[in-house]
């Protein structure tokens, strides 16, 4: 049973993850819907929920085409990064005791690695669709990237400082008694910015950007290839809000004066829940900054909060280790 | 036994996309096969009992530095032409002769490799080794790259600088 445990898993994860993402692109419409007093997609079936079928059956039957003029192998091997490099993020999430496909030592820079090679797709997809606003959109996502992917990295040094291992495991037992949201609150402000930049959400998808360049590095996208850009996306979206659960909120850990009375999945699922709601909210809340704002904020704010942030909590380790 | 063809099949990846991104004309092409080249290279790195330096090689070869090569692709715009001067640049008559001197060396490398004794055991490198020896025997080697890339940091800054002063004072002579 043992063996066959990430079998199983990681096809679970596999057809979940697509279902989830899939279910998000609805639920979030009518989330946004509620916070700007509007309905969203509510007319087919139940809640509207058809709607994801509806828009499937669409995706699905659309003429699968690639432009003359693009770089034809790069164009349909760029969507297809995004969706492989997030899924591979799954294999390290524990979502529950023993529920895992595979604890490595090196499971929080497995994620890193893995949300950096997401990063191709997006850059490829622009370069090869051979078009002005694509190609803007893949250069803006390089810069933000690269330079997002620094703070996340060093938002997480603290974490892993306090539980002194890069296994996520470690870290989500390290927890037991207080969460890493209190003592690592720089960390987690750094990591919640840093990750809605890297996964191209709202506030910061700089690299689409309806307005200024049309859809950005999937101007030229569309049907199953355009959806796939958008499974990435929302994969991304999932993958980081159990990054935020498992790194700052306990994971699998029942909240603190509440105690573990309920299965540890639950838990899990329930913290991802209300962080993904937390995203739709910045959504629906925050507009998006300009590319040099961005930028700025990036390198000039973000950055020294970290290193603080690192100052202080080696500090206090330091310290606290010469009282005990 | 797994870990052997797990091995040999990582660097057989390895070497041919190494060996396709030396050959193609077309630049992203080339650097998309560089990028497996080093992901080839981390799953060795796993194998052989050094998972931190496989995810270091993913997180800033793969995930970073070759971002940077693809972002400067994209700001020179190559397209067909460029293609075609690589194309003119890969003639047999320029390549033959490296080529040939170093499958000679190849050669003298395979047959030193098996002289030496079978495979090494194998012990796995954990990070907070890692960290204990690059801050211990290797510190003054850490503390000297360090500052390497601060003086890179700061000339990449001053060179910046001087064309965005330019810039204000063009702007300035033109109001």
């Amino acid at each position: 049973m043992s063996e066959l445990m990430p079998v199983i898993l990681a096809l679970t994860i596999l057809i979940g993850g697509v279902a989830g993402a899939a279910v998000l692109t609805w639920f979030e419409r009518r989330l946004l819907g509620v916070w700007q007093d509007r309905y969203g997609p509510n007319r087919l079936g139940p809640f509207g929920i058809g709607q994801v079928a509806a828009d499937m059956i669409k995706l699905l039957f659309k003429d699968d085409w690639v432009p003359p003029f693009a770089d034809r192998l790069v164009f349909i091997f760029a969507p297809t990064a995004i969706v492989v490099a997030m899924m591979m993020g799954f294999a390290v999430v524990p979502f529950a005791p023993g529920m895992m496909i595979i604890d490595v030592n090196i499971g929080l820079l497995f994620f890193l690695g893995m949300t950096s090679l997401a990063v191709y797709s997006v850059l490829l997809g622009g370069l090869a669709s051979n078009n002005k606003y694509a190609l803007l959109g893949g250069l803006r996502s390089a810069a933000q990237m690269v330079s997002y992917e620094v703070f996340m990295g060093l938002s997480l040094i603290g974490v892993v400082m306090m539980s002194g291992s890069f296994s996520l495991v470690d870290i989500v037992e390290a927890q037991t008694d207080v969460w890493f949201c209190f003592s690592q609150i720089l960390g987690l402000i750094v990591f919640i910015i840093a990750g809605i930049a890297e996964s191209h959400r709202l506030p910061f998808d700089l690299p689409e950007a309806e307005h200024e360049l049309t859809a950005g590095f999937h101007t030229e996208y569309g049907g199953m290839k355009f959806a796939m850009f958008m499974l990435g996306e929302y994969l991304g979206l999932m993958l980081i809000s159990c990054m935020i659960v498992t790194l700052f909120f306990g994971g699998w850990h029942g909240p603190m004066l509440i105690g573990d009375w309920l299965p540890p999945f639950f838990w899990f699922s329930l913290k991802v829940f209300v962080v993904i709601c937390f995203f739709v909210l910045l959504r629906a809340a925050i507009p998006r900054p300009r590319y040099d704002q961005l930028m700025s904020l990036g390198w000039k704010v973000m950055l020294p909060i970290t290193l603080v942030n690192i100052i202080v909590t080696g500090a206090v380790l330091l310290w606290m280790e010469g009282v005990a | 036994m797994l870990e052997i063809v797990l091995f040999y099949i990582a660097a057989t990846v390895a070497l041919v996309a190494t060996v396709m991104a030396m050959t193609r004309a077309n630049a992203i092409h080339a650097l998309i096969y560089l990028i497996v080249s080093l992901l080839a290279v981390a799953v060795i790195f796993f194998l052989i009992g050094a998972p931190f330096a496989a995810a270091l090689e993913i997180v800033i070869y793969a995930g970073a530095i070759m971002v940077l090569f693809v972002f400067v692709i994209m700001m020179l715009n190559l397209g067909e032409k460029g293609d075609k001067q690589e194309r003119q640049w890969l003639q047999p008559s320029i390549w033959a002769g490296p080529a040939i001197l170093s499958v000679v060396l190849l050669i003298e490398l395979v047959m030193v490799i098996s002289q030496t004794s079978g495979p090494v055991s194998i012990t796995a490198v954990s990070a907070k080794e890692v960290g204990l020896s690059l801050f211990g025997p290797y510190v003054l080697a850490v503390e000297i790259a360090s500052m390497l890339l601060l003086a890179g940091l700061v000339g990449s800054f001053h060179l910046g600088r001087r064309y965005l002063e330019r810039d204000n004072l063009e702007k300035q002579g033109g109001q």
